[in-house]
């Protein structure tokens, strides 16, 4: 689950990892406020989405007044802000954390992550910090430094030390460096995170070592026990189908093309997309009803994928082990008489109870078009929107 | 022959009390896998479908059945535990069903089991089945057959698919395992490869990948260097957008790595017979042969 900048930095506070003095700002009119009470002679005004790339965008700008804070908060707020992460779309901003301005000496980057290679976490950190990772380890890659952690003695001061003198810190930086390593690790493990960006981490006119900014990813799958953190879920970043599906245990992406597709297993399901597109359709989202699917799911995941205006034909694609052939025909003739489906569906099924699921199908007097086997399926789900 | 599951195979199940314990533990012993234990902590003294006792404890088990392998089918939340419970006891081969494990519990069952006698498959699959022998896991067993064709995959779904293509030919499987849509997994491409290789009852193998990670490139290096076999891969998520988690946890294009196209340029070139279109899986299996 992504998170907002502002939120991420109060999680670093949680774990004493240094962030600038910031506010959160929902209304042009508080902005000037905030920026009295910084009282710093120039604040950051950041608009708050979860892309990156929101500087290049025009999302983060710096104001010398309380008045030109105001002003450009009411910029900021409720603009388009469209970033390389965004997609030409862009993303509306609704929130701006005002900060206070930083005299930067030297900017860093520190990334924590979860390597799939080793099965460690990593803590990976570079000098060369303000421009995207990836462009870095492209065409400086011995400008990153990366350190495996042995996840039963964690960081200790050893690693961070190493990591402090492989970006070259010295004096009374490189002995903040050293606990800053150990807490941003231990609030790494502790908030299961799965994805952890500083960048830039900066050095400050004062010696000071701060977490300019905070991209997080916390893992998923460990939501149920951080309660707190959960409520940091910002449903208007997500795609509306997308948090209905969640809602209804079903796993839904959405694309961009016009056959939609539900299946069974997220590896079939991918497979299924392939199968469209080789055969020269353009799969319109990708969508796994999992193994345990009742009518209900299948029900939910059809009004899903009907919502979506694009979509002019369904494939299913049911390979039934612990799900019946059965109980899916069931839950799509109820689905397709429910909703009054009125594009044409293709139904391959295969696996257990397969003839009472073709039976059922047939039975139904709807007008399913079935078919024997992936390729044919796919075959038949592309002419039916030629 | 087979690899990692047989007629020698005793089982436990932890969570054997539950609904998809107690379901998947009935289909089994009706496939003639031998089910000698169930552990369910607290219920302990039990009997699960009339005659498979249940204890507290994996080493309790153990020391009573002398079961060599274990089946868990236990909650997210409880699972990293139930494994780590079954390597402290000693069981051989560990095989974890349950989807939804955090990632970091895993970060340390990897490192345990990595320094134990144990070796774990999964979490987050299918299971493990030697057609006719042994089946361990929620795979549909009627599609199967005895034969020699080897299956290796990270999605459950797909492998059955492969394994209906193949049986359709009447063409049958030595032994299919299903490693698992996570991050973070016990065993991988490579160690399944190793166990194909030497098995002399499997005379080819079909390896299934999916997008995310760099496992796929790994084992494409280990078969141009090891196997000789005749190896067909295919990838699923090729039309997979990246940046997106692709239902398994660990199906998702990160920075730019692990793409589909990156993974079968590099699997071709090991000498793989890379397929695009899943429906081919089988055939060229059966042409390869």
């Amino acid at each position: 689950m992504k998170i907002h900048e502002y939120q991420g930095k109060e999680i670093f506070k949680k774990y004493n990892v240094p962030v600038p003095n910031g506010i959160l700002v929902n209304k042009k009119s508080e902005a000037a406020a905030a920026a009295k009470k910084l009282g710093t002679p120039v604040v950051v005004v950041k608009g708050q989405i979860h892309a990156g790339g929101r500087g290049k965008g025009g999302g983060v700008k710096l104001a010398k007044s309380p008045t030109e804070a105001e002003k450009l908060a009411g910029k900021i707020i409720g603009m388009n802000l469209v970033t390389h992460q965004t997609g030409p779309e862009g993303k509306l901003v609704k929130k701006v954390l005002i900060e206070e301005g930083m005299e930067i000496v030297k900017e860093l980057y520190v990334g924590i992550l979860v390597d799939r290679q080793t099965s460690q976490i990593m803590i990976m950190a570079s000098e060369a910090g303000g421009m995207e990772i990836e462009e870095v380890a492209e065409k400086t890659p011995e400008k990153i430094i990366q350190e495996q952690v042995d996840p039963v003695v964690g960081v200790k001061p050893y690693l961070a030390r190493k990591l402090a003198f492989g970006l070259n810190l010295e004096g009374e930086v490189l002995k903040k460096a050293i606990p800053f390593f150990i807490n941003l690790y231990d609030c790494f493990v502790k908030e299961d995170l799965a994805m952890l960006e500083i960048n830039p981490l900066i050095i400050t006119g004062d010696n000071r070592l701060l977490a300019l900014d905070a991209k997080i990813d916390i893992d998923d799958n460990a939501m149920y026990r951080h309660k707190d953190t959960a409520e940091y879920r910002d449903l208007d970043e997500e795609d509306p189908l997308e948090v209905d599906a969640t809602n209804h245990h079903l796993n839904y992406v959405k694309l961009d093309g016009n056959i939609a597709c539900m299946v069974n297993g997220a590896g079939l399901a991918m497979a299924t997309m392939d199968i469209i597109k080789h055969s020269g359709g353009e799969p319109a989202n990708f969508l796994d009803v999992g193994g345990g699917a009742n009518e209900e799911m299948i029900e939910n995941g059809f009004r899903i994928l009907l919502s979506d205006p694009n979509v002019k034909a369904v494939l299913v694609n049911i390979f039934g082990g612990i799900l019946r052939c059965d109980i899916l025909a069931n839950g799509v003739v109820a689905a397709a008489r429910k909703l009054k489906i009125k594009v044409p569906v293709v139904i391959r099924m295969e696996g257990t109870n397969m003839e009472q699921g073709l039976q059922i199908l047939e039975e139904s007097g709807l007008n399913f078009i079935v078919a024997n086997g992936m390729k044919d399926a796919a075959r038949k789900v592309v002419k039916a929107i030629k | 022959m087979s690899i990692l599951v047989d007629e020698k195979t005793r089982l436990l199940v932890q969570g054997i009390t539950g609904r998809e314990g107690q379901f998947h533990t009935e289909q089994a012993m009706k496939y003639g896998t031998n089910v000698v234990a169930g552990v369910t902590p607290g219920k302990g003294g039990q009997k699960v479908l009339e005659k498979i006792p249940v204890f507290n404890s994996v080493k309790d088990a153990v020391k009573k059945t002398k079961a060599n392998a274990s089946v868990i089918f236990v909650p997210p939340p409880f699972a990293a535990d139930a494994i780590l419970e079954s390597a402290d006891s000693g069981v051989e081969l560990i095989i974890c069903i349950t989807e939804g494990i955090p990632t970091y519990d895993m970060v340390e069952v990897f490192k345990y089991v990595k320094n134990s006698s144990s070796r774990l498959v999964g979490p987050n699959c299918p299971g493990v089945i030697s057609p006719g022998k042994c089946k361990i896991g929620i795979m549909p067993a009627h599609i199967h057959k005895k034969g020699n064709v080897g299956i290796v995959s990270r999605s459950g779904t797909l492998t059955y698919e492969t394994v209906g293509q193949l049986t359709a030919m009447g063409v049958g499987q030595s032994t299919c395992v299903g490693i698992g849509g996570d991050p973070i997994i016990g065993t991988r491409f490579i160690d399944v490869l190793e166990l194909f290789q030497k098995d002399r009852g499997t005379k080819a193998i079909a390896m299934i990948g999916e997008i995310g990670g760099s496992a796929e490139e790994e084992a494409a290096d280990y078969i141009k260097k090891h196997v000789t076999k005749p190896v067909v891969g295919f990838i699923a998520g090729q039309t997979a957008p990246p940046g997106r988690r692709m239902g398994h946890a660990g199906a998702i294009i990160s920075g730019g790595q692990g793409t589909a196209e990156e993974k079968m340029k590099i699997m071709k070139k090991a000498g793989i017979k890379v397929v695009k279109s899943p429906a081919d899986i089988g055939k060229t299996l059966v042409n390869n042969m």
